[in-house]
């Protein structure tokens, strides 16, 4: 039960950055679909860095590591949605069009680049310090406290990050300017343009900067979740990670906070196939109980659908172009 | 008391015109003074150019030519930003809220304030703006959950918070109760009290002789001039309003062997916020008859044509009766917008857009043809041959101009585009033909086309429905003309007879003497007398 929840834990940590990236580009107005591509060209390009980093100096600084890194990864996912808003905001081209595309033009990325970079096409590659790095815990709290160390302080740094990450994102779009202006302008656009606002700066950047805190999801993945181990044939299931994120914005109702619950009912589900059976002393298919998260998040929109909150169901303008009308 | 203030000008519009592509002149060579402190009304018939010249001073457009003054400087205003700057605001039609904002966060969208941003604070600062003008909102309240005149107060507020001293309001009571209207008025009156400026936009003359101080009257984009409100009578603003009649060369055949079709009885009908947009609507179509429908608009004619045709939920009591051509008696109640239609009843309505209702943009002539037909094949498949030669025929009959049959209509003309609309409606040989705006946006030869059709309708026995928005062809055109006013028939008058200012006094005025459950010939007698 505690493997159970730790697992759940630590799988939910990232599924919640991708989601995070993906609900500030949604909270502006832009359904990124190409969220599991990007997540697929943050992961490889930021373990093609690492690798050629520890290949090319005999005793590696951890400190130069990490920055590199965090740093290609989020660029690599910033490019990413820097892309995609090109084609919806600039040239106003459907975003599910232009989303699906990014998502394929991502996983293809990936495997090229992780191919042409590493020189090893078969079986896994490894980059220890770098794991080193993502799974190092906190001293003392992580082992002097029982279960509170077990449920709570055995991960690495990246978890911790990831909810500061989600309170601040609460912060940022509930309780200042910039926040109001994003939301304004994924809502209606329209308003937000008469009331001064540009509607294409805050889509850039939120698909930018989203799509980038997306690409540190991917390589956070990577080094945590798939114990720093990298073969091409991981990409397919790091794009069914993105599709999850996706979905679990929807499950969160467009809303930092419940991300963090969220993500953990995803995580325990995601698990459930391994654990849940046992439990309950029955056996059933895998590919049933991998279905949960998804069949939770229908159920949530129904039961959203049916409250008629309106701010449960997303923002208004999501998925729509916006041009400014003339006459 | 007023006499006082009105000496300072707050904004003068110096020879400004502005239009819209090579055809349209929304304003031509508009010179007005706008007093400091007193309310000013705006009239004009539709399309006459009032929102057009307000959104000059908002900064929405630009003016081709010509000059805007404020306190004496000329200004150029490039935006809404630039409005604010200057003091004014304006308040649409279409209210700009974010619904699932609260009041707050709509007042301070957008605002570049120095400091940390704190909606506390400006919740207290709209809170003593609510509270200097008795207006009725709370700041911490949802967009979603206000009522019509609520949003529109916000709105308002919203303009004060970023200091205006102008207001232009666009229509403002076209969406209110009476009751809100009033409350509206008593609100406007405190900013004169406060000294700011108040600029309404508006056609109906109640209006402005209760609530304003000056009348300024535009007339098909030109400035007609501007008098006191004391020294204005209903029947002096309507004349200037409407001009004189202008000689149109319509022909109209006189009816032949009218026959009763359709009898439409206490129509009645709300909109979605449960407003009364039809209230006990009664007359009489004939067959061989062009039926006119005068209305500013929002006065339900929309609502009128879209309740035969089966799209709009009448409320209980309605009666429409048909008297189909071979004799069935039917009412059209509850009846499918399909179903109607095949019994003969067709609808071609021309919306501002052209393209939104009736004809599929991306398709081309033949696609929309087949939109109506499609239910005829035999096969599983559609059969676009008669579609085709529909087309064809359409195409030849009324000299549609497109590369080819298959062209998207998008991309046709808008003359064309409506040749299609019509063309297809005429082509299903109704015994009914409700057209609205028919001519909307066409230039005088293509509108003597669709004239020329209508009236080929009319020698074939069909009961044709005009809507239009244009006076002079309503009166050279139809054989009877049904006047609304607010939803309620204010008068039902024979085309040959009547004069262009009976028809624009009753589009404005719902005579006390007409009650609205009198025959409709009784009514048509009783303005025939006035």
């Amino acid at each position: 039960m505690i493997i159970w929840i730790q697992k759940a834990i630590s799988f939910a940590a990232f599924i919640m950055l991708a989601a995070l990236g993906e609900l500030l580009s949604e909270r502006s107005g832009s359904l990124n679909l190409g969220t599991p591509g990007t997540l697929c060209v943050g992961a490889s390009v930021g373990f093609i860095t690492a690798f050629n980093y520890c290949k090319s100096v005999e005793t590696p600084n951890m400190f130069e590591l990490l920055v590199l890194i965090l740093l290609s990864s989020f660029a690599a996912g910033a490019i990413m949605g820097i892309i995609f808003a090109f084609f919806t905001v600039s040239l106003r081209i459907n975003q599910n069009v232009v989303g699906l595309v990014m998502t394929i033009l991502g996983t293809g990325l990936a495997e090229f680049l992780s191919v042409y970079f590493i020189e090893s096409t078969t079986g896994n590659v490894r980059c220890d310090p770098a794991y080193y790095l993502f799974t190092a815990k906190i001293p003392f709290l992580s082992d002097k406290l029982g279960i509170v160390s077990d449920l709570l302080f055995n991960y690495g740094f990246m978890f911790y990050v990831t909810i500061v990450l989600a309170v601040v994102m609460m912060l940022f779009l509930n309780r200042t300017r910039a926040g109001l202006n994003l939301r304004s302008v994924g809502e209606n656009p329209g308003t937000a343009d008469a009331a001064g606002i540009s509607v294409s700066k805050y889509r850039y950047l939120a698909a930018g900067i989203g799509s980038g805190i997306s690409g540190l999801a991917g390589i956070y993945c990577v080094l945590e979740f798939k114990s720093g181990a990298w073969a091409t044939s991981d990409i397919i299931t790091i794009e069914a990670f993105g599709w999850l994120a996706v979905a679990l914005v929807i499950f969160a109702m467009w809303k930092p906070l419940n991300l963090l619950w969220g993500s953990f009912v995803f995580g325990i589900c995601y698990w459930a196939y391994l654990y849940l059976p046992n439990l309950l002393g029955v056996k059933m298919s895998d590919d049933l109980t991998r279905m949960l998260p998804y069949i939770i998040t229908i159920v949530v929109l129904i039961v959203v659908s049916l409250r008629k909150k309106k701010e449960n169901l997303g923002p208004e303008a999501l998925g729509l172009s916006y041009f400014r009308e003339e006459r | 008391m007023a006499e006082q203030n009105t000496q300072i000008t707050a904004i003068r519009i110096q020879n400004v015109t502005k239009s819209f592509g090579t055809k349209v002149v929304a304003n031509k060579d508009v010179t007005m003074d706008i007093y400091r402190g007193e309310i000013l009304s705006l009239l004009g018939e539709n399309g006459s150019g009032k929102t057009t010249l307000m959104n000059m001073l908002a900064g929405i457009y630009f003016p081709d030519s010509g000059e805007i003054f404020v306190n004496g400087k000329p200004v150029s205003i490039r935006s809404p930003y630039d409005a604010h700057a200057l003091g004014i605001g304006m308040i649409h039609q279409h209210f700009k809220l974010v619904d699932v904002f609260t009041a707050a966060e709509n007042v301070v969208l957008g605002l570049k304030e120095e400091g940390k941003f704190n909606l506390a604070a400006a919740g207290k600062r709209i809170k003593e703006i609510c509270d200097a003008y008795g207006f009725d909102i709370h700041p911490e309240q949802k967009v979603y959950d206000m009522t019509v005149s609520q949003k529109q107060t916000l709105e308002i507020v919203k303009a004060l918070y970023r200091g205006a001293e102008i207001l232009i309001l666009d229509e403002p009571t076209a969406v209110l109760t009476p009751q809100e209207a009033d409350k509206l008025f008593s609100v406007l009156r405190n900013m004169k009290a406060a000294g700011k400026t108040v600029i309404i936009i508006t056609h109906k003359l109640q209006e402005v002789l209760a609530i304003s101080d000056r009348v300024a009257i535009l007339r098909k984009g030109e400035f007609v001039g501007a008098v006191p409100t004391s020294e204005a009578t209903e029947l002096s603003l309507t004349e200037m309003m409407v001009g004189k009649k202008v000689e149109l060369n319509i022909e109209r055949p006189d009816p032949v062997d009218p026959t009763l079709r359709l009898q439409v009885r206490n129509l009645s009908c709300h909109n979605h916020e449960g407003l009364p947009v039809l209230q006990n609507v009664n007359f009489d179509i004939y067959g061989g008859e062009i039926f006119g429908i005068a209305g500013i608009s929002g006065c339900g004619q929309k609502e009128l044509l879209e309740a035969i045709a089966g799209l709009q939920r009448v409320d209980e009591n309605s009666e429409i009766i048909y008297d189909a051509p071979d004799g069935k008696r039917e009412s059209l109640i509850g009846k499918s917008p399909k179903k109607i239609k095949e019994m003969g009843v067709s609808l071609s309505f021309v919306p501002e857009d052209r393209l939104g209702m009736g004809l599929v943009g991306s398709m081309g002539m033949v696609g929309n043809m087949l939109l109506k037909d499609y239910r005829r094949g035999h096969t599983p498949l559609t059969e676009t041959k008669p579609s085709k030669e529909l087309a064809e025929e359409v195409r030849e009959e009324l000299e549609v101009v497109t590369p080819s049959l298959n062209t998207p209509v998008r991309r046709l003309s808008g003359g064309n585009v409506q040749k299609v609309l019509v063309g297809r409606e005429i082509a299903a040989a109704p015994a009914v033909l409700l057209t609205a705006y028919a001519v909307r946006g066409l230039d005088i030869n293509t509108s003597y086309t669709i004239y020329h059709l209508l009236n080929e309708q009319k020698k074939k026995g069909v009961a044709v429905v005009y809507v239009g928005e244009d006076l002079d062809v309503l009166l050279a055109l139809s054989d009877k003309i049904l006047v609304l006013c607010g939803g309620k028939v204010s008068g039902l008058v024979d085309a040959r007879t009547t004069t262009k200012e009976e028809i624009g006094y009753l589009m404005t005025n719902l005579p006390e003497e007409v009650h609205t459950d009198a025959k409709p010939e009784e009514a048509a007698k009783e303005d025939g007398q006035q």
